[in-house]
């Protein structure tokens, strides 16, 4: 059962951009047994912000096709962890970090690994909606390909299927030369999803992706997460516990810059393993 | 009690309020009465010939500007050569590195210079230029109306490009995009309505320059086409007839003097409507 499980893992590996119907079919009940393999591992992974040690020494596994959730009080390190798994962290002035990240098993801070190569095979949705204001929905789809200076002969197969997969094209396909600014709140964000996917990257990191949405565009985001979780990585940072319950396979708890607890979501739940835990997700605190 | 004092407030907000009002009427006096005073006193000059023929020589009737007319189409379009691809970048390389040693030093150069008189840019000209050429030329004249631009269209372009929301800087780095890519096609692409609108308040603003000119471009009676020759231009050809003892010539200066203001009020109204429209599209 491993060895399958392994195999069907390493196929995947390899096939991330082929179409769905080749890919092994497989129910969620399955994925659910199969063993996990580690798509990120983080090692004493510290960041910094000039002198201050905003994270210190994270040591946490990223099980590849499952939804992590990172959830903590405010301020202790979620959307600094997350930007070191893309290198977005180092953007910021006098931003550092130490430690490695290893993603399929090379280390991410490597000196020979261009950050802009790791920004395309991990994808980012940020907690605003941020879609170019210049461009209609269509190029925004397409700015990733665009900006990158890559080939976009295949544009319109690509925004059809982008859209579609974060269930937007129904609602926007007769306006595609409109705004992306002139979409909803969460129509925004579900197109910043839709650019991300149409890059193709295998984990996609997303910072507090709903907090500045309504419940309803809430709860499209967070379905279309589910549908997402079979073929990518998912990192998902919220201060939402029930978001956490609802999308996440695994959840880690952050507190002031040091990872308290990581287990399964439903463990972490029903029976955390350390009182600050428990605690935090009583509302005891934070 | 209560109704003395919000009869009290009423008053005072209508005092307020008409004051404001007609301080307002007063600022746009002015414009308005030069307006008029140019557009009565240049329509009756305005004629075929002020577009297509040369000056005539001293003491005949007649003739035109058309000369001056391409002439500051010439110097406008040299300073533009020059101040918008330096402005330009150097303002994006002020927005970059805003907290740069460079930055503040050009940053401070570029508004201590865009306080100087256009005069001594123009004796600075005379001195570097023509001094050393030997003579007169549409060249220093453009580049004397280029060092006048080139502070506005820096700094105008770096005050835009930090109105662009650093959130699009983190959407484009995101993708995997690079840094130069991500300034060039995000946030200059972005701030790009509001940069032309800029260049073309800086346009019009030395289009109707004469100082500067007179030290550099001088004046041409004929057709000066060439880069290294005198050139005619508006502002010094109405001058230069406006100081005349002739009746036809002040006609003339009057003429040229409502098509100058006529270009910069084109420009400038052209350069708020493109604002007005980008503020629509967001
Ligand atoms: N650009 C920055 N410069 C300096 N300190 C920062 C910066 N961004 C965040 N911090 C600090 O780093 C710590 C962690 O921030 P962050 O990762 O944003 O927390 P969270 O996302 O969990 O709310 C906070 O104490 C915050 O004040
Ligand atoms: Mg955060």
């Amino acid at each position: 059962m491993t060895a399958i499980a392994s195999s069907i893992n390493a196929f995947r590996g390899v096939a991330s951009s082929v179409p769905d119907a080749t890919r092994p079919v497989e129910t969620a009940a399955q994925s659910r047994l199969e063993v996990a393999s580690k798509k990120i591992e983080v090692e004493k992974l510290h960041a910094f912000f000039g002198t201050a040690e905003v994270l210190k020494g994270i040591d946490l596994p990223i099980y590849s096709t499952k939804v992590t959730a990172i959830i903590g009080p405010s301020g202790c390190g979620k959307s600094t962890f997350v930007r070191c798994i893309n290198r977005m962290h180092e953007v910021t002035r006098n931003a550092r970090t130490t430690g490695r990240v290893l993603l399929d098993g090379r280390d991410i801070y490597a000196r020979n690994v261009d950050a802009v190569t790791v920004r395309r095979r991990v994808g980012m949705v940020f907690q605003k909606p941020n879609p170019f204001p210049t461009m209609n929905i269509r190029d925004n789809v397409l700015a990733g390909l665009r900006l990158n200076g890559l080939s976009t002969r295949d544009g319109e197969t690509i925004v059809e299927q982008s859209l579609s997969r974060v269930a937007l094209w129904d609602e926007v396909k007769d306006n595609l030369g409109r705004s992306g600014a002139s979409l909803s709140g969460g129509q925004q964000q579900r197109l910043c999803i839709a650019r991300c996917l149409a890059l193709e990257p295998e984990v996609i990191l997303m910072d507090e992706p709903c907090s500045a949405l309504d419940p309803i565009a809430t709860a499209r985001v967070e379905a279309l997460i589910n549908e997402l979780r079979e073929r990518y990585t998912i990192v998902i940072v919220t201060h939402n516990m029930q978001q956490a319950a609802r999308v996440a396979d695994f959840t880690a708890f952050f507190y002031m810059g040091e990872l308290v607890e990581h287990d399964q979501t439903k463990v972490i739940f029903t029976r955390p393993g350390n009182q600050r835990t428990e605690d935090y997700i009583t509302g005891r605190f934070g | 009690m209560e109704d003395a004092s919000y009869m009290r407030r009423k008053l005072v907000d209508h005092a307020v309020r008409g004051a404001c009002f007609i301080a307002a009427l007063l600022a746009v006096v002015p414009l308005f009465s030069v307006l008029y005073y140019v557009a009565s006193k240049g329509a009756g000059g305005l004629n075929l010939a002020f577009f297509t023929e040369l000056p005539k020589p001293v003491g005949e009737e007649g003739g035109g500007m058309a000369n001056a007319l391409v002439g500051t189409l010439e110097l406008v379009g040299l300073a533009c050569l020059f101040a918008m691809p330096l402005g330009v970048l150097a303002g994006i390389y002020l927005a970059e590195f805003r907290e740069s040693k460079l930055a503040t030093v050009v940053r401070f150069s570029a508004d201590v210079m865009s306080g100087v008189p256009s005069i001594t840019i123009g004796i600075f000209v005379y001195t570097l230029v023509v001094l050393s050429t030997g003579h007169f030329s549409a060249l220093a004249g453009g580049i004397a109306l280029a060092l006048i631009m080139l502070p506005t269209v820096t700094r105008t372009t770096e005050e835009l490009l930090k109105l662009v929301p650093e959130e699009l800087r983190e959407a484009g780095l995101g993708l995997g995009v690079a840094k130069w890519r991500v300034t060039m096609r995000v946030m200059v692409r972005t701030a790009l309505p509001g940069i032309a609108t800029g260049v073309m308040l800086a346009i019009a603003r030395v289009a109707g320059e004469t100082a500067p000119l007179l030290f550099t471009a001088f004046n041409n009676r004929f057709w000066g086409g060439a880069l290294d020759e005198p050139i005619a231009s508006l502002p010094v050809q109405i001058y230069t007839y406006a100081v005349s003892p002739y009746e036809d010539w002040h006609r003339q200066a009057w003429a040229a003097a409502l098509v100058l203001v006529t270009m910069v009020l084109v420009l400038n109204v052209t350069a708020r409507v493109l604002v007005r429209h980008r503020v629509r599209a967001r």
